[in-house]
């Protein structure tokens, strides 16, 4: 069973509709027992960080989520709260990844970067089957800089990490669920990544 | 670098996509959800899907239909039409849409773009501006194209964008269902002077003119539909000519 964490972030049925395609058995939750318990953990995307990281503390998840031992997943904003701190809103996040979230650096390019842009540099087994420069679709105006634990990049005037992995944690700038076959081919890795 | 996007638009009446010229003589091509499956195997980028049935029953079914599409599509796809206050988008959201498109209601009350992109963030919110040549200035048209407004071209596309649209989708009233191709250079200009991506829409008749209008800067994505609905134009064959023309592209 996947719990996807409703912790105050928007999109949880596209979240939701794309594991239904795939075939996957979830519940929308923040109970912290059923997040537990639950062999994967998604954190969906959209929302603004600062809003984001108060979401989770309300619902008393910060010790939780950085204590889980099964694979889990942040999208977008969610990869965004694994992060140490973000630009936007100067704000401290989990630190599960050592990585800043900085606002992009794009000249002459239009922000929201909103689109589909390819993932390149992959590793990992998110990405078994996925061609290198594989198309995903973004939005988003800020992003994780690059580090040990980037597993792609993508280049939008500037090189962002596009994912992250450290441990059990993974992270993608990207949509899954909004990126056609690809990202069905995505998620499906996501679910047979064993404890 | 982001891909130039393709963007198939289905208008929905009554539950049905139907195909009008001029925003007339309106006939059916068949069931949305089959119709946006087929275009995103075929690799569209994006889908759009207008309510265009006048009744509450009407709209009913088509909040029924953003729930089907939802469930089944695996692409982003924007839902617009007759949309005038931000419950009505509220219950779009909740359905599934990933973007909504604003037009008259924005018109008659632009305050509408700045609460909605204020609640659900700017890239969210579509402006659909339909317009049309008059004495030598982009008059915008209002009410499926029906009426006039105060309105001109460049100044309501960067008020729209000061109030926090993401994007712009503009219609040519004066190529739409010509097939002779986009508004390049009133595109051209729009791009130029503003910093949300541009949707063009009106005139597609041949894939040169998606190469032209990509090549002279005059659009972030391009929208049709008859061209796509008659099989005139393949989503697949399209992309695979951009590519070759060295067009960023999404195979």
């Amino acid at each position: 069973m996947v719990a996807i964490v409703e912790y105050g972030a928007g999109n949880i049925r596209s979240l939701s509709n794309a594991i239904e395609r795939i075939g996957g058995d979830y519940v929308v939750t923040s109970d912290p027992s059923l997040i537990s318990a639950a062999s994967h953990i998604i954190l969906p995307g959209v929302g603004q960080a600062a809003s984001v990281m108060c979401g989770v503390e309300e619902r008393n998840l910060t010790k939780l989520i950085k204590s889980l031992n099964s694979p889990v997943l942040g999208i977008c904003i969610g990869m965004q709260l694994l992060c140490s701190f973000s630009e936007e809103g100067d704000i401290g996040l989990l630190s599960v990844f050592d990585n800043r979230v900085v606002k992009l650096k794009s000249p002459g390019l239009k922000i929201p970067h909103m689109g589909w842009n390819r993932i390149t540099k992959l590793r990992g087994p998110l990405f078994e089957s996925i061609p290198e420069g594989e198309w995903f679709y973004f939005v988003h105006s800020y992003a994780p800089v690059i580090s040990q634990e980037t597993v792609a990049v993508t280049e939008y005037g500037c090189n962002f990490s596009s994912a992250l992995n450290r441990r059990n944690f993974y992270g993608t700038q990207f949509h899954p669920e909004k990126s056609g076959a690809a990202g069905e081919r995505f998620l499906k890795n996501f679910l047979n990544i064993d404890k | 670098m982001v891909a130039k996007r393709i963007i198939p638009c289905l208008d929905v009446h009554e539950g049905k996509t139907v195909k009008g010229v001029n925003f007339i003589n309106i006939k059916e091509v068949g069931d949305p959800v089959e119709l946006g499956r087929g275009y995103a195997i075929q690799g569209a980028d994006e889908l759009v899907y207008l309510d265009i049935s006048a009744t509450l029953q009407g709209r009913r079914t088509f909040l029924s239909l953003v729930k089907r599409v939802a469930k089944e599509i695996n692409i982003p796809f924007t839902v617009g039409g007759g949309i005038t206050d931000i419950n009505q988008v509220s219950a779009l959201l909740d359905a599934g849409a990933d973007k909504i498109s604003i037009n008259s209601a924005a018109i008659s009350n632009p305050a509408l773009i700045d609460s909605i992109s204020g609640k659900y963030g700017s890239q969210f919110v579509v402006v659909a501006i339909d317009a049309r040549v008059e004495e030598g200035l982009w008059r915008v048209m209002s009410s499926g194209g029906q009426k006039r407004s105060n309105r001109e071209l460049f100044e309501w596309a960067d008020e729209v964008m000061t109030r926090g649209a993401g994007e712009i989708l503009f219609t040519s009233m004066d190529h739409d269902g010509t097939k002779n191709g986009f508004a390049y250079e009133a595109l051209s200009n729009l791009c130029s002077k503003l910093s949300i991506p541009v949707i063009a829409s009106g005139g597609a008749g041949k894939m040169e003119h998606f190469a032209r209008l990509f090549k002279e800067g005059g659009a972030d994505a391009a929208l049709a539909a008859s061209v796509f609905h008659n099989g005139e134009i393949k989503v697949a064959r399209l992309k695979e000519y951009l590519a070759e023309m060295g067009i960023d592209t999404r195979i």
